[in-house]
């Protein structure tokens, strides 16, 4: 398959990557930075869509399959940490921000 | 259905994102994208049809009990964690994810090599994106292993001699053997070797970094972790994956750089990393003389009868925990009449944003807090200042002496103000390892301590009188 081929038949994902790239760095513009530390925590948790790839892994493998299955398990675990962890720890450090402006 | 699932959360990390860079919002912005991800989550384990051969996913046994755990592991963690410890939990947080990314690569290639090697060299793009999701995945954990490590003092700075050099070549070969795994996908030796030297690297990627430059690497790391769960999003033809990945990697980098730009230094210097050991020294330039001490009841006496006293928290406030006791002064001082404020440096404690955190805790209003730029200018008409545990953040050799490592990062010119008070737990150097010049000047006076308890004593004095 050539480089060309590739891209013609990857175009789809292709314009998403791009188009992702420029949300990503306009969502983002101008963050005050008291916000720099839960922002990177949400992003942080935002990235844990990778446990959707483990879940699909472990869906697909066979029931022989050890190896799949002990890593793949070990994969949703991971994952879910760092999904769970990442969005509770985030909204720890705004809840803070929120009793603060109450009073 | 699923494709609709999918759009949904997709929307819902972008809003939530968004939402998140502002502060009235930031909390239901957060919220917003746990429930997208809730939602991309169960719908896959329900909803999801494997594209070759038609089939729902199995194992549902395996999938419930990692998401579980997971859970339970995660909310109790986080949940626990002290405010000051948070930046390594990010950190940690961080590299499980990569974990989970190399994870998948490893499985994915497993399950090709039960191919036939003709058919595997048919898959050259598909095991193109399972060793670049290995490789990102792998570096992101290690490194955010050390940088866990670092930060919670476990892990101390490690150079060598030619350690930039030896990292390079380390890349290199990384990139050759992946270049030639690609070529020639039947080779899994080659495939665990790439795997072994892209943990190694990440760990050689942040041994040399100093301390204060964590939150940089750290934040470098989390986009890492977004290109490599978008990697599996390319694996898996999965838009919410790709969408949730490249939006963190794209935000993530933008987030690295304006880090960056708050200490006033390119990514590159920080990534070289000579500004850990004090080896590399610089920036005394002879200066230092003596330094003179100030009794606890001097203190006290100083900003009582000030007219405006401005606090300058640093990384010490937070190891202190001393917040709470902080604001207690802050009140007993305002009763006293005295106009009591806050300046906080960009990059104060370990994280930008790390003290506006703490402060909040202990419900400091909001508007005592005043940025860099506005503190700046009230220097002048300051009578007191009272430095709590922060170092390289007023360290004026950022403004006048070239030669130090620092030069260049804006501070907070606490030297313009009548006088200025230290409380420091001993004359060592920051965590940047320079001296301090401030420290000789004679307006300075040091207290020496932990900042808790010279609080809590300064709270009595003042109590008293």
């Amino acid at each position: 398959m050539t480089f060309l081929e590739f891209i013609e038949h990857h175009q789809q994902i292709i314009y998403i990557v791009i188009l992702m790239i420029f949300v990503g760095i306009v969502v983002i513009g101008r963050v005050p930075s008291v916000l720099h530390t839960p922002l990177m925590s949400g992003a942080n948790a935002i990235h844990g869509v990778v446990v959707i790839g483990s879940i699909i892994v472990m869906g697909k493998a066979e029931a022989g399959n050890y190896f799949a299955l002990i890593l793949g398990f070990f994969a949703v675990i991971l994952g879910t940490l760092n999904v769970v962890g990442g969005f509770v720890v985030t909204d720890r450090m705004l809840e803070m921000f929120k009793n603060k402006k109450a009073k | 259905m699923l494709v609709l699932i999918y759009i949904i959360s997709s929307v819902t990390f972008i809003l939530g994102l968004k939402m998140l860079s502002h502060p009235a919002t930031a909390r239901s912005g957060n919220l917003a994208a746990a429930a997208g991800m809730a939602l991309a989550i169960f719908g896959t384990i329900f909803l999801y049809n494997d594209p070759e051969t038609g089939h729902v996913l199995h194992n549902y046994d395996w999938i419930f009990s990692g998401l579980i755990i997971g859970s339970i592991l995660g909310t109790v963690s986080a949940k626990k964690v002290q405010m000051t410890a948070m930046p390594e939990m990010v950190s940690l947080f961080n590299g499980m994810g990569g974990a989970c990314a190399a994870l998948i690569s490893l499985i994915e290639y497993q399950h090709l090599s039960h191919m036939d090697a003709g058919m595997m060299s048919d898959h050259k793009g598909m095991v193109l994106i399972i060793v670049l999701g290995l490789i990102i995945g792998s570096v992101s954990f290690a490194g955010s292993m050390i940088a866990y490590g670092k930060l919670n003092g476990k892990v101390g700075d490690f150079s060598f001699k030619g350690q930039n050099i030896l990292s390079i070549l380390v890349l290199l070969i990384i990139i050759g053997l992946a270049v030639s795994l690609v070529m020639d996908p039947a080779q899994p030796i080659l495939f665990y070797v790439i795997f072994g030297l892209s943990l190694l690297y990440g760990a050689f990627f942040v041994f040399p970094i100093g301390g204060a430059d964590m939150p940089v690497v750290i934040s470098l790391l989390n986009s890492f972790t977004g290109v490599a769960a978008a990697f599996g999003g390319f694996l898996y033809d999965n838009n919410v994956m790709l969408t949730g990945g490249i939006l963190v990697g794209a935000a993530g980098t933008l987030l690295t750089i304006q880090m960056c730009k708050a200490m006033n230094r390119s990514l590159l210097n920080v990534l070289i990393g000579n500004f850990g050991g004090n080896a590399s020294g610089g920036g005394t330039s002879g200066e230092q003389g003596s330094y003179k001490e100030v009794t606890l009841a001097d203190a006290a006496v100083q900003m009582a009868y000030a007219n405006r006293v401005i606090i300058v928290p640093g990384y010490g406030l937070a190891v202190a925990q001393a917040q709470h006791v902080c604001h207690e002064l802050e009140s007993i001082l305002t009763e006293k009449g005295v106009e009591v404020t806050y300046a906080i440096h960009p990059v104060a404690g370990r994280m930008p944003g790390h003290m506006n955190v703490l402060l909040a805790e202990a419900d400091v209003s909001y508007d005592k807090l005043e940025e860099m730029e506005q503190a700046n200018d009230d220097f002048p008409r300051t009578d007191v200042v009272l430095i709590l545990g922060a170092n390289d953040v007023v360290n004026p050799a950022a403004k006048n002496d070239p030669t130090s490592p620092i030069y260049g990062m804006p501070i907070l010119e606490v030297e313009k103000a009548k006088s200025v008070i230290v409380n420091k737990r001993s004359m060592k150097p920051g965590y940047a390892g320079i001296e301090n010049a401030l420290f000789f000047q004679p307006k300075t006076s040091m207290l020496f301590g932990d900042a808790k308890k010279v609080l809590q004593e300064l709270v009595g004095e003042l109590k008293t009188m």
